[in-house]
């Protein structure tokens, strides 16, 4: 151990302590969201599961399942940021590789959810 | 690599793996395999998006052995986070955190986790 000094006195007056709760909270909302929508998409992949292009188009352009599904996407990839957000700060100790994750991560995670919402609106937006 | 030199609260090689630990842990990897696997929520959008042509050839692509297994792997890991997870968020309310509820929702979770992805991939293969 290097530092003999209290942690709580090194870390006062370097920035606000309160700004973690609102990860816990993002990702417990997200949490909650995600289990109406996860249990959708198991019935999804039930209802999908064999069939041909022309259901699986008309399944995802319905207002209903298009709308479940833009949810479904947003609140995934929000959580899954989250989540991947607290396993590099735990486990990867360099702080530059550190830093270099988490952008990428944050960046893939905006790519995957914009790529998916504009080809879900693409189908319920031509049938 | 130079790794910074803070403290670390003991981990894996100081403690005992327990029922609760390793469930815990657990909750963390299939999380990743979650995060990594929307890869190909995001392809099966985009091909059905595309058109009916990179629909069948993603179809042939998800049907080969190795994403099979992928997908197995996938839907053990969606079922367990979402059972495990509901049970965090039990946690988060103050309950069940005695030791004994505490390892009997983990069997719960474990055996449910794996009996619906037997039912669900019964069904398909």
């Amino acid at each position: 151990m290097k530092a003999l000094r209290n942690p709580l006195e090194r870390a006062i007056n370097h920035g606000s302590a309160g700004s973690g709760v609102h990860h816990w909270w993002a990702q417990r909302f997200s949490a909650i969201l995600l289990v109406p929508l996860t249990l959708w998409l198991v019935w999804t992949l039930a209802v999908l599961a064999g069939a041909d292009y022309a259901a699986a188009r008309d399944w995802i352009a319905s207002p209903w399942n298009a709308s479940m599904a833009i949810l479904l996407v947003g609140a995934t990839f929000y959580h899954a940021r989250l989540g991947m957000q607290v396993v590099i700060e735990d486990y990867v100790h360099h702080r530059a590789l550190e830093v270099t994750l988490q952008i990428l991560v944050a960046a893939a995670a905006l790519i995957g959810a914009v790529v998916s919402m504009i080809a879900i609106l693409k189908v319920a937006f031509t049938g | 690599m130079e790794t910074n030199q803070r403290p670390l609260s003991p981990h894996l090689q100081i403690y005992r793996p327990q029922w609760t630990s390793v469930l815990s842990i657990l909750h963390r990897i299939s999380g990743v395999l979650l995060s990594v696997g929307t890869v190909l929520m995001v392809i099966w959008l985009a091909a059905l998006a595309q058109g009916e042509q990179a629909y069948q050839s993603m179809i042939g692509f998800m049907s080969s052995p190795l994403l099979l297994v992928a997908l197995i792997a996938w839907t053990l890991a969606l079922f367990y986070h979402l059972l495990n997870g509901i049970r965090h968020l039990l946690w988060d309310t103050g309950t069940m955190l005695e030791l004994k509820p505490a390892r009997a929702s983990g069997w719960l979770v474990v055996v449910l986790a794996l009996a619906l992805t037997a039912i669900v991939w019964g069904g398909l293969l």
